[in-house]
């Protein structure tokens, strides 16, 4: 028979689980490219990889504690940004797509050459550079929590600084939006040439804009590997592929779709992939087997994408008349 | 775009790791963990040094049969020895400390024909937990890099031309998918994929004479672009859903149809009949496969046919028409969506042939075979100007012979690196492409 209840335990954990918490903050700075800005960001996993190395490589490799570390990932991401920026955003927007899909798989394949084994660690990654952050763990040693939600004093520092990330930049996000250069960028994504007539520069907007959501993109990469290791085969093109289906989900224009998206997509993804998984072992897909069943999610993600953005372009949240895509 | 798949390409063969399993004393069960790792440590070596009780051990084959008397050498802490291997390709080296030592493989001792990967002869060993480790050196088919670097460069432009014709194949489709309808389709690779694992299916799971299943997988190619267009673009053309959404609907398509191949054929490499085998023409220094030349062969008389198509044929001279304005294309009397139709077959047969060449040039076919080149593809077409036919030609041949190129300074798992370099370059001083016109970038 199916275990339901470990079903069910296993997806109410992603609701607070720090990969969700990561995830949301990413699509949040995609939210700013994309949903305000109407960039076509293909490479927030450049960004978020950029995050995970600058900071375990920091800590690594020159023993800088944590807050420097944060700054040299967040400096990388901004100069990354810059780079991206200059030759692109003059152009059309598949023209940014296209270079910023190329660019974050640049990044990923220099992360993974054996050429720089040394301060990289090639393909098998990074690990050890949680001291420094777990040293700044309030929470005396011990076991907290009820019920699915019960973990140990480091899981729950992650879950709690994760979080509060989120919320901090969520709100930041609102205020910016609101702001003057809020209503100048929504104004980008409306009519460029209008923006430009009205005696803006458009191209350094746009920059800023690539910029800020870059930095929530590195921040969401520094939450991402403080439950796991840094592994380069983590920042592939998928990566950023995920994001955009809970942006998409949540609603692109929107403070809370990329957060409540990215709950909903981990929450459905546990679900499916746990009740898939045990469906296969009772028996009742016989034509499957336990990799398959594995496999499944993706295929599904690759649907809901497309179905999304056919049947539902606003997403949850969203309202159909910010869409940046609708011209 | 994994390294193991970059080094496989260079070596025109299989690498081999001729090793035991067993990849690094790090595994804490060690010796106990792993049978075959038993086995070679249980049968005496031909000359180990008994008195040691630290040892580096190997076995050291080529093509499944087992090398004798290669000579292989320790040296480091002040102690040097050698040994050769035995009938079965073993070899045993005793050492006095648990430490970090230099182990090298006297590459003149091997049969002819039969090399080192590039720089791994020598490589530094040390102990992990236990008394014994491993040692792997990889060996390729090919002739000793004593080759001058004019030879070199000549090898690495036939490489080259050789993978930007078939990226040229893959890419033309794209660029005219793009230019008739304005979609940047990123489920392109997987319609490269579909081509290879079709051959697959019929010429080695049905076992079908190959031609008959090349014949057949590139039928199947282009009612796969039919299928996708009938099915999907058009009815999204009819809804209005605008370019940017298109696009997207591309990636939640190339994801889908990506673990759906995954789904039925699993995540292993597997090999094409006569993808291995020898390098046996020799021009020069250019040793080459039949299978090289066929490639080279079949995609330049595609390409001219198709050039032939566009440039001679009444319905190629209305493509180019629609690819260049498709209003005005339309209002002199084309029918714009038979030319898409038509566009989206020739564009999945083609992509299917570039897949079965890309099987054969890697060599290897697998699930994520047409996404590993996707974006080699979108920096050809870009590079050439978007939505031009002729520019994805030059696009693809520049990239591919620059990326071949640059393995002569560039480590070979950064080889792409180069290629998407210059695309962003280009991008920054030549927005339009090569061949493009600046009206299009917009």
């Amino acid at each position: 028979m199916i275990d339901w209840i470990a079903i069910f335990s296993n997806a109410a954990q992603e609701l607070i689980s720090p990969t969700t918490a990561a995830y949301a903050l990413a699509a949040l700075g995609l939210a700013i490219h994309f949903g305000y800005t109407g960039l076509l960001n293909f490479g927030q996993a450049g960004f978020m990889a950029l995050g995970a190395y600058g900071y375990a490589i920091s800590t690594l490799s020159f023993g800088f504690p944590v807050w420097a570390s944060v700054l040299v990932g967040v400096g990388a991401s901004v100069i990354f940004a810059l780079i991206l920026g200059i030759p692109t955003l003059r152009l059309r927007a598949d023209y940014l797509a296209i270079v910023t899909i190329a660019a974050a798989e640049i990044l990923r394949l220099i992360f993974t050459t054996n050429t720089f084994d040394a301060l990289t660690g090639s393909a098998s990654g990074l690990q050890g550079y949680k001291d420094g952050f777990a040293a700044l763990n309030p929470i005396p040693p011990g076991t907290y929590g009820f019920g699915p939600f019960t973990y140990n004093a480091y899981d729950w520092w992650i879950r709690i600084v994760g979080w509060t990330l989120v919320v901090i930049f969520a709100l930041l996000t609102w205020l910016l939006m609101r702001s003057p250069w809020g209503r100048v960028i929504k104004g980008i994504r409306e009519d460029e040439d209008a923006v430009r007539a009205l005696g803006k520069n458009v191209y350094s907007y746009k920059m800023q804009s690539l910029i800020i959501g870059g930095v929530y993109g590195t921040l969401a990469g520094m939450i991402f590997i403080m439950p796991r290791a840094v592994v380069p085969a983590n920042y592939q093109t998928s990566l950023t592929f995920f994001i955009y289906a809970i942006l998409l989900l949540g609603g692109a224009a929107t403070i809370l779709g990329p957060v409540i998206g990215s709950m909903i997509f981990w929450v459905l993804l546990s679900f499916f992939s746990g009740f898939v998984a045990r469906a296969v072992e009772a028996g009742w897909l016989p034509f499957m087997s336990q990799v398959q069943a594995g496999q499944l999610r993706f295929i599904l993600v690759g649907v809901a994408i497309m179905l999304l953005v056919v049947f539902r372009p606003q997403g949850i949240f969203g309202n159909k008349k910010e869409l940046a895509f609708v011209k | 775009m994994e390294p193991t798949q970059t080094v496989a390409r260079r070596s025109r063969g299989r690498w081999l790791i001729l090793l035991g399993i067993l990849l690094s004393a790090l595994t804490l069960s060690g010796i106990a963990a792993s049978p075959a790792m038993a086995e070679d440590g249980s049968t005496p070596s031909p000359s180990s040094e008994e008195d040691f009780e630290f040892f580096f051990i190997g076995n050291v084959k080529f093509d499944d049969k087992p090398l004798e008397g290669v000579q292989i050498t320790v040296e480091g802490n002040g102690y040097e020895a050698s040994t050769k291997t035995n009938a079965e390709g073993r070899w045993e080296l005793g050492v006095p400390e648990k430490a970090e030592y230099k182990l090298t493989l006297d590459e003149d001792t091997l049969p002819k024909g039969v090399v080192v990967q590039e720089g791994q002869a020598t490589v530094t060993a040390e102990f992990g937990l236990t008394n014994r480790k491993a040692v792997n050196f990889f060996l390729g088919e090919g002739t000793r890099t004593t080759t001058d670097i004019g030879a070199q460069v000549l090898i690495r432009v036939v490489n080259g031309l050789n993978f930007g014709l078939l990226l040229a194949l893959a890419a033309i489709g794209l660029s005219l998918i793009f230019g008739t309808t304005g979609l940047s389709n990123f489920a392109h690779a997987e319609m490269v994929t579909f081509g290879a694992l079709m051959v697959l299916t019929f010429g080695v799971d049905l076992a079908l004479p190959i031609w008959l299943a090349i014949a057949i997988a590139i039928v199947l190619s282009a009612g796969l672009g039919y299928t996708l267009d009938a099915v999907i673009w058009k009815p999204l053309r009819r809804r209005g859903v605008a370019l940017i959404p298109l696009m997207i609907v591309s990636i939640g398509l190339s994801l889908a149809l990506r673990y759906t191949y995954q789904f039925f054929y699993g995540g292993a490499t597997r090999q094409l009949p006569g993808a291995t085998l020898p390098s046996e023409i020799h021009i020069g220094p250019i040793t080459l496969s039949w299978i090289d030349v066929a490639s080279m062969a079949t995609s330049v008389v595609v390409l001219a046919a198709f050039a032939f198509f566009l440039l001679r044929t009444r319905i190629g001279k209305a493509t180019r028409a629609v690819s260049d304005n498709p209003s005005l294309a339309a209002a002199s009397g084309i029918d714009v969506d038979r030319v898409i139709r038509i566009v989206w077959v020739a564009g999945g047969a083609l992509a299917g042939l570039s897949g079965i060449l890309w099987a054969y040039f890697r060599p290897g076919v697998s699930w994520d075979m047409g996404f590993q080149i996707l974006l080699l593809i979108f920096a050809a077409v870009t590079l050439g100007g978007l939505g031009t036919a002729f520019g994805a030609l030059v696009g693809s041949l520049i990239v591919g012979l620059f990326i071949e190129l640059s393995t002569l300074w560039l480590p070979s798992d950064m080889k792409y690196v180069g290629a998407l370099v210059v695309l962003i370059l280009v991008l920054l001083f030549r927005p339009q492409g090569i061949l493009g016109r600046r009206e299009r970038i917009g």
